[in-house]
């Protein structure tokens, strides 16, 4: 029943306000800006040639990700005209699945995994700690844009619990007391100083 | 095989039931009313909410009615003590991240979760609050939505997708932050809609709502300085009824006007009467393109204000095949604030017209281009839908069940029974056939019914002959079967073979206006064979079934007009579209 679609330039064009009928009001998040982020021609070749096999969307968000490091919101269109999908199932999609991330992160991305054993183990104490230590909560970025924690299902590894990665780096057994070295060693003395 | 039945037990009765029936319509056939909150008529099976769970022998849980399809032999109880307290649990939940506003909701009195609340005779709910603060958007003049209220059945987000295939509303985030709304966090306005409001239609609750204009009514019916002067749509006299006890498809036209003459109105219009005035210039139209080759083909029709939205956005390789006739409220307004003013002596800009639409997109409509300030000012000041109409009647006291018929006021009022057609999917074109034949042959119709392109079908077809031409026509409702048609058309172009029709009418509803997103709530395909029944009662019963043989139309244009497509007809009765991108983000 849902049927496709003929065209699907999801039509990123500036607003052109002719309408007159423009209520717009001011929300917190706003309409913003779609951003100036464009795909890689390497991109751009692997999304068509997976255009038209059946459940490729995730596969290729998986990809953007792996590049970009989050989804950023202009890829998202260009994505939606390239698999001719609705963007509104992209971000039904992304926004469903914690993996993927609608948001830059810092240069270091910490992980503190919160699978059940890890939780069970002190995880939230760490999360908590990084919060002190970094003066930010889970999902930004620190000011000087170095650092991003996010809270992640188990990692696989629950014989180290609690577990965090450090840009991938697995760092088992931690408590508070490991984490100002640990960010030290990216570059964080100067905010462990603070 | 398929014919067979099977036999299964509802609460100790018997009965055979077409293979693929569901639990919940099992039931209705041996008046079991299951409770349900998600599920809808219209939609495929969510089952989200979990109302309408029954136990069925043999299973170790219970099932949801709404999705489960019977099997043979199935044994099931729809109601026991424990069914009803598990029930009762579910709204409980549901109503502990509800704000349980009820008396400052618009939907007071017709929300789906309160009379359920009621039903199930709630008086405490057993869980910690937890209301998600999302504020509402109102970026559209047409809808409101309201997150807050929101019970996540998804019937929105599905219908904008299934059968609208707009996807401006999709399911964000998951779990208890799930929230409906349209995608990268862009406001309604800025995203695909086209503000059809089926989404108001089929939510259960207040979380979707027409942005209501009614205060603004109320403001020009009180102040003096206002001539004030209102049009009803085709669609609204058989469904206001519904507000009101009477049953769906009532016709009930002459109390409508006479609830607008109490209401304080000083001249009541009909919009049948620009949809005469629409036909006069389309069916030209539709001429000048098919007989004499001038502009493209096929012509498709331009009344729907989410249609032409959804084409501009959807389908702008179509902008030149519409037409470029303004939808038939717009003509009333034009007239009323030029031919009328005139006529009547009043200065334009101290006449207010109000136009009650069965729809929520003709609040977006009515400012959408230059060309709807055609008299130099706007020529419809506000549209309301149906329902506030109905909330406005109520509002002031008014009997409107024993009101005696009135008329309308004729100068932009009387019509004929091609203009009220226009209520109905396949109407614009069967009135616009009935006035083409005469365009082209100067003879009348002898039978004026065009029966093939009547009811509820997505797209009928119909070849059509008359002068010696075949027209092959076809119609399309609710927004999903529209690609397929126009899908035919761009094959037809591209491989340059004969086209595969010469006249397209698209209405965004299903079931056209008669079903449209302003119209009281609980419509169905019953509800909209009903109202689509009381137009064609209209129409049979009109003593004029054409609109050039509405004596006011030839008035009008003897007087005011000159001719269809004159000079003056075009700048006042017609407009012009453009493309537009389906996300405005700067």
């Amino acid at each position: 029943m849902i049927a496709e679609r003929q065209e699907s330039s999801e039509g990123l064009t500036i607003r052109p306000d002719d309408s007159g009928h423009s209520n717009a009001r001011e929300k917190t998040e706003g309409t913003g800006s779609v951003g100036t982020e464009k795909l890689t021609p390497e991109l751009t070749d692997f999304i068509i040639r997976w255009r038209d096999k059946p459940g490729n969307l995730i596969m290729v968000l998986h990809r953007i990700q792996e590049t970009y490091r989050y989804i950023p919101r202009a890829i998202a269109f260009q994505v939606a005209d390239l698999l001719r999908v609705p963007l509104a199932r992209i971000y039904g999609v992304i926004t469903f699945y914690h993996f993927f991330r609608l948001k830059r992160p810092g240069r270091h991305l910490i992980s503190v995994c919160m699978g059940t054993a890890c939780y069970l183990r002190g995880a939230e104490d760490l999360i908590q700690e990084l919060e002190t230590l970094l003066g930010t909560g889970l999902n930004t970025v620190t000011e000087d844009g170095e650092f991003s924690v996010e809270a992640v299902r188990c990692l696989g590894c629950c014989g180290l619990a609690p577990v965090l990665t450090v840009d991938g780096q697995v760092y088992g057994r931690m408590t508070k007391e490991h984490l100002a070295d640990i960010l030290a060693k990216y570059g964080g003395q100067s905010l462990s100083a603070k | 095989m398929a014919n067979e039945k099977i036999r299964v037990q509802i609460n100790g009765i018997d009965l055979d039931v077409a293979p693929g029936t569901t639990i919940l319509k099992a039931a209705q056939q041996v008046q079991v009313k299951i409770p349900r909150l998600c599920y809808h008529p219209d939609l495929p099976a969510w089952a989200a909410c979990g109302v309408c769970v029954v136990k069925v022998e043999g299973s170790p849980k219970m099932l949801r009615a709404c999705a489960t399809p019977v099997g043979p032999g199935m044994k099931i109880t729809t109601h026991d003590p424990e069914i009803y307290q598990v029930r009762k649990s579910v709204l409980e939940l549901i109503l502990s991240t509800h704000p349980n506003d009820c008396l400052q909701c618009p939907r007071n009195g017709n929300c789906e979760l309160q009379k359920l609340a009621a039903d199930f005779g709630i008086r405490e709910v057993r869980f910690e609050k937890r209301v998600a603060e999302i504020p509402p958007d109102t970026s559209t003049p047409s809808l409101v939505l309201n997150p807050e209220k929101c019970v996540k059945c998804g019937r929105c987000a599905i219908v904008c997708q299934q059968m609208q295939n707009v996807w401006a509303l999709e399911f964000l985030g998951r779990g208890d932050q799930t929230r409906i709304a349209p995608a990268a966090d862009v406001l309604l306005n800025d995203s695909p809609c086209i503000k059809c409001g089926q989404c108001s239609a089929h939510c259960p609750v207040g979380a979707i709502y027409e942005r209501t204009h009614a205060p603004e009514v109320w403001a020009a019916l009180q102040d003096p300085e206002k001539h004030c002067v209102v049009q009803i749509a085709p669609a609204v006299r058989v469904a206001i009824g519904e507000a009101f006890g009477f049953e769906p498809g009532t016709l009930l036209t002459g109390k409508t006007y006479a609830a607008l003459r109490r209401l304080g109105f000083e001249a009541v219009f009909d919009t049948n009467f620009g949809a005469d005035l629409t036909i006069m210039e389309e069916g030209t139209e539709f001429v000048e393109r098919f007989v004499h080759g001038k502009g493209t083909l096929p012509l498709i029709t331009s009344c729907c204000p989410a249609w032409v939205d959804y084409m501009e956005k959807f389908a702008p390789d179509f902008i030149s095949s519409f037409s470029t006739a303004k939808s038939p409220h717009l003509m009333v307004g034009a007239m009323a604030k030029t031919y009328y003013a005139k006529v009547m002596g009043i200065p334009p800009e101290k006449i207010f017209m109000v136009s009650v639409m069965p729809c929520t997109a003709k609040k977006f409509e009515i400012s959408r281009s230059k060309e709807m300030f055609s008299s130099g000012l706007q020529d419809i000041d506000v549209s309301i839908t149906t329902r506030e109409l109905a909330r406005m009647i109520k509002a002031s006291g008014i009997d409107f069940a024993n009101l005696p018929d009135e008329e309308c006021d004729s100068l932009l009022g009387q019509y004929t029974g091609a203009g009220v057609l226009f209520g109905a999917t396949g109407g614009v074109m069967e009135a616009a056939l009935r006035t083409a034949h005469y365009l082209v042959t100067k003879r009348e119709l002898e039978d004026v019914n065009f029966t093939e392109i009547r009811g509820l079908q997505g797209v009928k077809e119909a070849t059509v002959r008359f002068g010696g031409h075949e027209i092959r026509v076809a119609a399309a409702h609710w927004m999903s079967n529209i690609e397929t048609v126009l899908n035919r058309v761009r094959e037809a172009r591209k491989k340059g073979t004969e086209l595969p029709y010469h006249f397209i009418e698209v209405m965004a509803c299903r079931g056209g206006c008669v079903g449209g997103g302003g119209q009281p709530y609980g419509a169905d395909d019953e509800v909209r064979r009903k109202r689509a029944a009381g137009i064609y009662q209209d129409d049979a019963t009109s003593a004029k079934r054409c609109s050039h043989q509405n004596p006011y139309i030839q008035k009008l244009y003897a007087e005011f007009l000159g001719a269809p497509l004159s000079h003056k007809a075009h700048e006042l009765l017609h407009t012009s579209y453009q493309p537009r991108p389906k996300y405005r983000i700067a």
